[in-house]
C-alpha cells in the first residue's frame, strides 16, 4: 500500500532527510520519501502492517523534530 | 507571517534591545553573566528545550543541541556577549529561511494551482455543486466563463475559447464548439458550455498532471543523493574535529584551554549543513515546478539532471516533426490551368477516404458537385480511374501514367506525386506532403544554439522524404524506412557511441524507445494518457519549440545546484580552515551558517523564474 501523509511543522530539511533515513529502515517498509518543500511523507509499505509502521513512523518524526507530527 | 513566525520576531527585538542594554551596563563578574543569560534566553528558550529533547531522544547532532552547547560553551569561557549575539544571529536567519521556505512553497504552490475546487453537475434537472471527485463518468456538468474546467470532458452545448496557459505555457485561447473535447485544469473563457464527462476525476488531466509534479520529488538526482550523504558525515566529522581542537592542543601542547575552546565553538557554529540540505531540493522543485508552467512536465530531478547533459537528440519525424497531417505542397498543370487541374483531382478523389485523397479535397476548398461524377474504380498499386462530366480521367503514380500511354514527367520536388491524364493525355500533377511544423526550425536551431552536438531522425517513411525534411530543417542526420523495432536498434547503437541521448516522439506507438532514450520525451500530450504515463519528460502542447527551452531550464537549474553547492561548502571550508588557526570568530561563524543559508535559498528560488526564449 501506498500512502502519503502531511507533516505539520516540518520546519528543518536536515530533519526531513533524517526521517526519510530511518523511516526507509523500518522493517516492511518498501519505500519512504519526505519532501521538506511539500510537506509530505510518502509511505509504501506492507499491508499488513500498515498502521504498525505509520505509528512508528510517527515515533520516528517526533523523535528527530519534536515539534513536527504527522497528520493521520 | 505565521503566528509562529511573529513571535520569534518579537523575542528576536526584544532580545536584541535587551542585549544592547546590558552591553552598556557597567556590570562585572556574576552580575554580567546574569545580565546576558536574560535575552540570552529570551531568543534562545526553545532552542535550548528542543536540544535538551534531542538529546533524551539519542539525537546527538540535532542542529539545536549544537547550536546549544556553542552558545553554552562560549558562555562557559566568559564570552557572554558572542554567546547571546550567535543565538540571536542562529533565530534571525531560522526566521529568515522559514519566511524564504514558506514563499517559496507558496509560490510552488500557485504554480500548480490547476486543482478545481468544485464541479457543477446536472441531475434531474437540477445544478448540483459538488466536489470534481463525486462526478461519474457519463454525467453532465455546466461550466461558466472564468471557471475552471473540472474534468475532461466533450462539449454537448455552447460555444466558447478556452486558456490552455496553465497547462502548455500558450497563452492564446483555443476555440471549442459543440464535439469538441476539452480538458481539466484549462480555464472556460467566454461562454457558458455543457460538458459530458469522459472520466473520473482520478483519471483526468490535470490529477494525473498535479500527481506527477508532486511525485517528481521521490526521483532524487545524483546532486540531491550527494547531498545527502555528504550531510551525513559532515556532521560528526566537523564536531568530532570540535573535540580534537578543543582537546588534543591543550592536552599535548599544553596550550591554553579557553583559546581552543573558543577555536572549537567556531567550528559546531558551522556544523550544520542545512544551506546545502535546503537549497539543493528547492532549486530542483523550483525548476520542475517552473518548466511545468511553461508546459513542460519534467517527471522527476533526475530526468531533470538527465536533460541538463544531453548533447544527442534523437527525432521521430511523423507528429514530431511534422504535423502528422497531409497536405498539397504543389500543383503542377500541363496544358491546362492550375485551378482547373485541382477541380478535376478533387472531384475524382472526393469518394476516397485516403489521407492523400482528403488533403487534395481539403485543398480544393469549394463545393464539389458529386453529380459530375460517373463511375470510379480503384486500381490497386496504380490509383484509379474516374469519370468526371462524362470525360475518363487517371489519377495515381508513373507507372498508371505508362500504363494509359500519357507522356508524363518526375516532378522536382519530394513528396507523395499524383499524376493526372485525360485518356492519354497529360494533364500534370499534384505535389503533396505532411507538413513541417511552423516552429521544427526554430526548436533545431536551437537545439544547435545549445551546442546540441547532434540532431538525428528516425522514421519509417521514405529515404527521399526523410532527406528532404532533414535538410529543411538542418539535422544533422536522417535515417529512413525504419520499423519501429529498427528505431530502437538505432538508438542503441547511438548509446553505444557513448551519447547522451534524448528522444522525442509523440508517445503513442514510440514507448520502447522513449523508455530506452537517456530521456524519453512525449509531445502533444494534452488529453493523451499514453504520452504521459511512457514519457520521463513530457511537453503538453505540440511544439517542437519546447525542446530547447526545456534543456535552457534544466541547464540552468543545474547551474544553480552547483553554485549553491560550492558556495556554501567553500565558505563552510574556509571558515573551518580560519577558525582553526584562530582567525574566525563567532561573527563569522554564524554568517557561515545562516548566512549562507540565505543566500543559498535566495539563488535557489532564481530557478522558479521564467527564462527569455
Amino acid at each position: 500500500m501506498k500512502k502519503s501523509f502531511k507533516l505539520e511543522d516540518l520546519d528543518c530539511a536536515n530533519c526531513a532527510a533524517k526521517m526519510e533515513t530511518g523511516i526507509a529502515q523500518l522493517d516492511g517498509v518498501k519505500a519512504a520519501t519526505v519532501s521538506f518543500l511539500t510537506q509530505k511523507l510518502t509511505l509504501e509499505a506492507d499491508d499488513a502492517a500498515f498502521d504498525d509502521i505509520v505509528k512508528k513512523a510517527a515515533k520516528i518524526v517526533r523523535k528527530i523534530e519534536p515539534d513536527c507530527r504527522i497528520v493521520l | 507571517m505565521t503566528r509562529k513566525q511573529k513571535k520569534t520576531l518579537i523575542r528576536i527585538i526584544a532580545s536584541a534591545v535587551l542585549c544592547l542594554a546590558v552591553w552598556f551596563l557597567p556590570l562585572q563578574g556574576g552580575w554580567r553573566l546574569a545580565a546576558f543569560a536574560v535575552p540570552y534566553l529570551v531568543v534562545g528558550w526553545d532552542v535550548l528545550w528542543s536540544a535538551l529533547r534531542s538529546i533524551l531522544h539519542g539525537q546527538a547532532f540535532d542542529e539545536k543541541f549544537l547550536m546549544s552547547v556553542a552558545t553554552l560553551g562560549a558562555f562557559a569561557i566568559d564570552e557572554y556577549p558572542e554567546a547571546t549575539a550567535v543565538m540571536l544571529f542562529y533565530q534571525v536567519g531560522e526566521l529568515f529561511q522559514s519566511l524564504a521556505v514558506g514563499k517559496s512553497r507558496k509560490s510552488i504552490a500557485a504554480l500548480m494551482d490547476i486543482r478545481p475546487d468544485s464541479a457543477v453537475v446536472l441531475r434531474d434537472g437540477a445544478e448540483l455543486t459538488v466536489s470534481p471527485e463525486e462526478v461519474e463518468p457519463g454525467e453532465t456538468i455546466v461550466v461558466r466563463p472564468g471557471e475552471k474546467i473540472p474534468l475532461d470532458g466533450e462539449i454537448l452545448e455552447g460555444q466558447t475559447s478556452v486558456n490552455t496557459a496553465a497547462l502548455t505555457g500558450e497563452s492564446l485561447p483555443a476555440d471549442k464548439t459543440v464535439g469538441d473535447e476539452v480538458v481539466s485544469g484549462t480555464v472556460n473563457l467566454t461562454g457558458v458550455i455543457r460538458v459530458r464527462t469522459l472520466s473520473r476525476y482520478d483519471e483526468s488531466t490535470v490529477a494525473k498532471i498535479l500527481e506527477l509534479v508532486e511525485n517528481a520529488a521521490e526521483k532524487k538526482s545524483r546532486a540531491e543523493n550527494f547531498i545527502t550523504r555528504f550531510a551525513r558525515w559532515y556532521t560528526p566529522c566537523v564536531v568530532g574535529g570540535a573535540v580534537l581542537l578543543a582537546v588534543v592542543p591543550p592536552l599535548v601542547f599544553a596550550q591554553a584551554w579557553g583559546l581552543w575552546i573558543r577555536r572549537a565553538l567556531v567550528f559546531l557554529v558551522v556544523s550544520c549543513p542545512c544551506a546545502l540540505v535546503v537549497s539543493v531540493p528547492l532549486t530542483f522543485f523550483g525548476g520542475i515546478g517552473g518548466a511545468s508552467r511553461e508546459g513542460i512536465l519534467i517527471k522527476g530531478s533526475n530526468y531533470l539532471e538527465a536533460l541538463a547533459n544531453v548533447d544527442t537528440v534523437v527525432f521521430d519525424k511523423t507528429g514530431t516533426l511534422t504535423k502528422g497531417a497531409f497536405a498539397v505542397d504543389a500543383i503542377h498543370p500541363a496544358n491546362i490551368s492550375e485551378a482547373e487541374l485541382l477541380d478535376i483531382a478533387a472531384a475524382a478523389e472526393s469518394y476516397s477516404g485516403h489521407p492523400v485523397a482528403e488533403s487534395i479535397v481539403r485543398a480544393h476548398e469549394g463545393h464539389i458537385d458529386k453529380s459530375r461524377l460517373g463511375e470510379i474504380s480503384e486500381l490497386s498499386g496504380f490509383g484509379l480511374s474516374a469519370v468526371v462530366d462524362g470525360k475518363t480521367f487517371y489519377l495515381g503514380n508513373g507507372k498508371l501514367m505508362d500504363r494509359v500511354g500519357a507522356d508524363w514527367h518526375e516532378c522536382h520536388l519530394t513528396g507523395t506525386v499524383i499524376h493526372i491524364a485525360e485518356g492519354s493525355r497529360y494533364l500534370g500533377h499534384i505535389v503533396i506532403n505532411d507538413e513541417i511544423k511552423p516552429d521544427a526550425k526554430q526548436a533545431v536551431d536551437g537545439l544547435k544554439a545549445l551546442g546540441i552536438r547532434r540532431t538525428v531522425m528516425l522514421t519509417g517513411d521514405r529515404a527521399r522524404v526523410a532527406e528532404h525534411v532533414a535538410q529543411e530543417l538542418g539535422l544533422d542526420e536522417a535515417r529512413a524506412e525504419l520499423l519501429p523495432a529498427q528505431k530502437v536498434e538505432n538508438v542503441e547503437a547511438l548509446l553505444n557511441e557513448g551519447c547522451r541521448l534524448a528522444f522525442v516522439g509523440d508517445g503513442v506507438n514510440d514507448a520502447p524507445v522513449l523508455t530506452r532514450a537517456d530521456v524519453g520525451i512525449a509531445m502533444g500530450a494534452l488529453g493523451s494518457d499514453a504520452a504521459i504515463e511512457s514519457a520521463d519528460v513530457v511537453l503538453m502542447d505540440d511544439k517542437p519549440s519546447k525542446l530547447p527551452l526545456a534543456i535552457a531550464l534544466s541547464r540552468r537549474t543545474m547551474r544553480i545546484v552547483k553554485q549553491n553547492i560550492w558556495f556554501a561548502l567553500a565558505v563552510k571550508a574556509v571558515i573551518l580552515a580560519l577558525g582553526a588557526l584562530g582567525l574566525a570568530n563567532m561573527w563569522i561563524a554564524v554568517f557561515g551558517d545562516v548566512g549562507v543559508m540565505i543566500l543559498a535559498i535566495l539563488n535557489a528560488m532564481r530557478a522558479m523564474l521564467r527564462t527569455k526564449t
